[in-house]
Formats: structure tokens, C-alpha cells, sequence
């Protein structure tokens, strides 16, 4: 079995390369059913990250997780960017944090079964992405992970219900309120003790 | 395990010499989600030839003239942990010009910019899992995590697997650099064999005659996805860019 090939750093120069415009607008602004979710990356001294890199993913309303192309959507003629066509929904969000180390998803509200967005948080200064979760609304009381965890972890991955359609979720690298990263790289899976039946650390 | 097959592949993230890192990483063990078949990261998003066009690849190509520098291509596969192509998806570089300066705002170092080189590139893997990309070698830059701070050459990567948990962002060394020891960001990856793997190879063969320098870098994805056999992920995964004709010319 291949060994994996080792994670580096984002950097700070990938500003040019990885955001695109609309990476953030899974729905177009004005979409009914939009959901607007966002929050701000903070540091171990509390100091706002200017230069993360948020990813989310999630399944779409109607619980598919097949995902569809279309999110970095190009003009083959001048090589820009299109746009998203504003119709297949790709389930992908790419944002960078702006100067105030702020982020803004406009996105549809995940399914029932999986209520929340998958966040992968990528910055300088930080070997190896993060995982994390937002989780919108109530989840169900049988949610493995939530249910794993003692209620002042928990509630780090509990967006805030700010208006009807807008939802708080901050990121807390490092800190008394460190948000609860999730690893799902070294384990296997014969092992789901960690998750079902462990301390929850 | 004999021969360090245990020894953590990925950096620690609290790597001090990396002065960036010392507030940027989690303190409190990360939670193990170990093979929860319900994760929704399990799955992961999709990109397709809506996302990529043919001039992504090349990028000596993106502007009128030539770029200055040594031309050279680069390829590859992309597996996952069970050895297994990841197919048809997206493969995103960037780098520094032949000078050692990114067309970035906020890149100062006083080294030339190139009109005729951006240094952003992306593709698609081909059935084999394949990538390739043709671009100029980066030269080396300074940085002030310390005095007399110089980073090797190096082009960074950002990978997609078919699942969000085998995401990848990485960089890719050049073979023999002399700054290799001296470089925090390359040393954050403790395991001798694993900073190995972030090491391109110089491949004669892939040398095109008088027209560029040929590197093979092949990349492993981690996750768990790599556990679960290719029957058990639903067909929209395993199926869904069939793209017609893609890397007939790799
Ligand atoms: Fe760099």
C-alpha cells in the first residue's frame, strides 16, 4: 500500500490561484431558499486570520452527497470564469477570508439526516488543513459525533442562528473556545470506537 | 511496523520553527471520527470540463510571449491509499515565476515580475489518474520566518479525491535542492521517508528533445475513503465524469 504524500502549508501566496469569483454564491444571491452562513477565522491571541481558506461541502436538500461539476465553471474562449450556471447545485464553497479574516457562504439548507456543512479550513502558518462542521439548526439527538462530545465542545460546531436565513459559525484555531476539529485521516474503518463509544476528548 | 511505516506521514501542526504555526494550530487532540459510514465527507465534490479549460495545463501558454526560465513538464498520478487511480479529478498548481516572485500583491521580493507568466495552473486527471502540466522551474525566494530565510523551489498543489477527507494541499520539491535543511516548512514533515515523497524525480524520458525538462511526481491521497472498495461507493461517484477522450495525450 502507497504511503500518503505528505500535507504543506497553503501559504500565503494562494490568493491568486485557488478563490474564484462566485465561490462562495453556491445559489445565486436572491435564491428564496438561500441561507447565508457565516463567521470569522480567529487565532490563538483571539487576532482575526486574514489569509484562511474556508471549503465547505454538504449533501444537497434533496440528501444527495453525488455532488456536480460546475463550480469553477470557465469560458473556454478567454479562459475566465463564467460564473456557476445557477441551476446544478455542486454542493462546493471556496472562500477566502478577507482582511478582517471574515467569510460569507450563500448556500441551500442541508438535509435533515446531514444538517450541517463540511468545513475545511486551510491557512498560512497551517501544515495540515482542519476539519470541522457546521452544524445548522437542531441535529438530531442521535447525531454520532454531537452526542460523543461534552456540551461546552459541542457547542463550538453549533452555527448561531443570527435572522431566519443567516447562521454564525466562527473558527476558532487555537483558545479557550478552540472549535472541536475532526480527524478522519489516521483512523480505519474497522475502528468507529473513537467516534461511537471514546471520551470524546 | 518495522521501518517507520508507522511514522506520521503529515506535518505537526504545532511546529515551532514554523513561526506562523505557534497560534495557528489546535492544542486539544482532534476528535476521531473513525469509519463513520454516515459522514457526509465521506463523498466530496465533483469538477468536470465545465471547469477547466484546454489552456489550464500549459503555463507557458497563458500570455503573448514566452516566459523566461527553464521549460519543464510535469506529471504524474494520483492515487489513493489502495494504490487506486483518482480519476477525473481536480488537480490545481501555483508557483512562483523563474525569478522566485509570485504575481501576487503582496509578494515584494525585489526579483523581476514576468508579463508572460501568471504561474496558475489546473487540470483534470485523465482514466489512469494521470495529471500534466508544462510551466518554467520556480526559482527559490526569500521569507522572514527567520534571518536569511530562503524557500526551496517548489510548486504548490491542491488535490481533490472522491472523498472531501482525502482533500490535499501540498508542494512539490525539486531533486538535490541545497536548502532542503534549512527550509522549516519542508522539515515540518519529520519522517525522513515522507519528506522523500514531496520530492519530484528527474525522468530522462520524460525530457520532450529541445523543448523541456521532464519531472514525475506521483501523489497519495490519505483518508479513509481508500478503505471502502469501489463497490461500496454509490455510482454517481465512481461514474460520474466519464469524460470523452480525456488524457489520450498523456
Ligand atoms: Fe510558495
Amino acid at each position: 500500500m502507497p504511503r500518503p504524500t505528505p500535507s504543506q502549508t497553503v501559504g500565503p501566496f494562494y490568493g491568486y490561484a485557488l478563490p474564484f469569483p462566485g465561490g462562495g454564491e453556491v445559489v445565486p444571491a436572491g435564491h428564496p431558499e438561500a441561507l447565508t452562513v457565516h463567521g470569522y477565522v480567529y487565532d490563538g491571541g483571539g487576532a482575526p486570520v486574514p489569509d484562511a481558506l474556508v471549503e465547505t461541502w454538504q449533501a444537497a436538500p434533496d440528501g444527495s452527497l453525488a455532488g456536480r461539476p460546475g463550480s469553477l465553471r470557465r469560458d473556454p474562449v478567454t479562459g475566465g470564469f463564467l460564473g456557476r450556471n445557477g441551476l446544478d447545485f455542486t454542493g462546493f464553497a471556496r472562500v477566502a477570508t478577507d482582511a478582517d479574516g471574515h467569510w460569507t457562504v450563500r448556500t441551500l439548507e442541508p438535509p435533515s439526516g446531514r444538517p450541517y456543512l463540511a468545513v475545511c479550513v486551510f491557512a498560512r502558518g497551517l501544515s495540515h488543513h482542519l476539519f470541522t462542521r457546521a452544524y445548522l439548526g437542531a441535529p438530531a439527538s442521535s447525531d454520532a459525533l454531537l452526542s460523543a462530545l461534552p456540551e461546552e465542545r459541542r457547542t463550538t460546531l453549533m452555527a448561531r442562528q443570527e435572522s431566519e436565513r443567516v447562521h454564525r459559525f466562527d473558527i476558532r484555531l487555537q483558545g479557550e473556545k478552540e472549535t472541536v476539529f475532526l480527524d478522519f485521516t489516521t483512523s480505519h474503518t474497522s475502528d468507529t470506537s473513537g467516534l461511537r463509544h471514546g471520551s470524546g476528548r | 511496523m518495522a521501518g517507520g511505516a508507522d511514522r506520521p506521514a503529515h506535518p505537526g501542526r504545532d511546529f515551532a520553527p514554523y513561526r506562523s504555526s505557534v497560534l495557528r494550530h489546535p492544542k486539544r487532540p482532534l476528535v476521531p471520527m473513525g469509519g463513520d459510514p454516515d459522514a457526509a465527507e465521506l463523498y466530496g465534490p465533483v469538477f468536470g470540463v465545465t471547469d477547466v479549460t484546454e489552456l489550464d495545463a500549459d503555463l507557458t501558454r497563458q500570455h503573448q510571449g514566452e516566459p523566461l526560465g527553464e521549460r519543464i513538464t510535469v506529471t504524474g498520478r494520483v492515487l489513493d491509499r489502495a494504490g487506486r487511480p483518482v480519476r477525473h479529478q481536480l488537480v490545481e498548481i501555483w508557483q512562483a515565476n523563474a525569478s522566485g516572485r509570485y504575481a501576487h500583491q503582496r509578494d515584494q521580493h525585489p526579483a523581476p515580475l514576468d508579463p508572460h507568466f501568471t504561474g496558475v495552473g489546473r487540470c483534470l486527471t485523465d482514466d489512469q489518474g494521470r495529471y500534466l502540466f508544462t510551466t518554467v522551474k520556480p526559482g527559490a525566494y526569500p521569507w522572514r520566518n527567520h534571518l536569511n530565510a530562503w524557500r526551496p523551489a517548489h510548486i504548490h498543489f491542491s488535490l481533490f479525491g472522491t472523498a472531501f477527507t482525502q482533500r490535499l494541499v501540498t508542494q512539490m520539491y525539486f531533486p538535490g535542492d541545497p536548502l532542503f535543511p534549512y527550509d522549516p516548512i519542508l522539515q515540518s514533515v519529520t519522517d525522513p521517508a515522507a519528506r522523500e515523497r514531496l520530492v519530484a524525480a528527474y525522468d530522462h524520458e520524460l525530457s520532450r528533445p529541445e523543448f523541456s525538462l521532464g519531472y514525475r511526481w506521483d501523489i497519495v491521497l490519505d483518508g479513509p475513503a481508500a478503505t471502502l472498495s469501489e463497490a461500496a461507493l454509490p455510482e454517481a461517484v465512481v461514474s460520474h465524469a466519464a469524460l470523452p477522450g480525456s488524457g489520450e495525450d498523456r
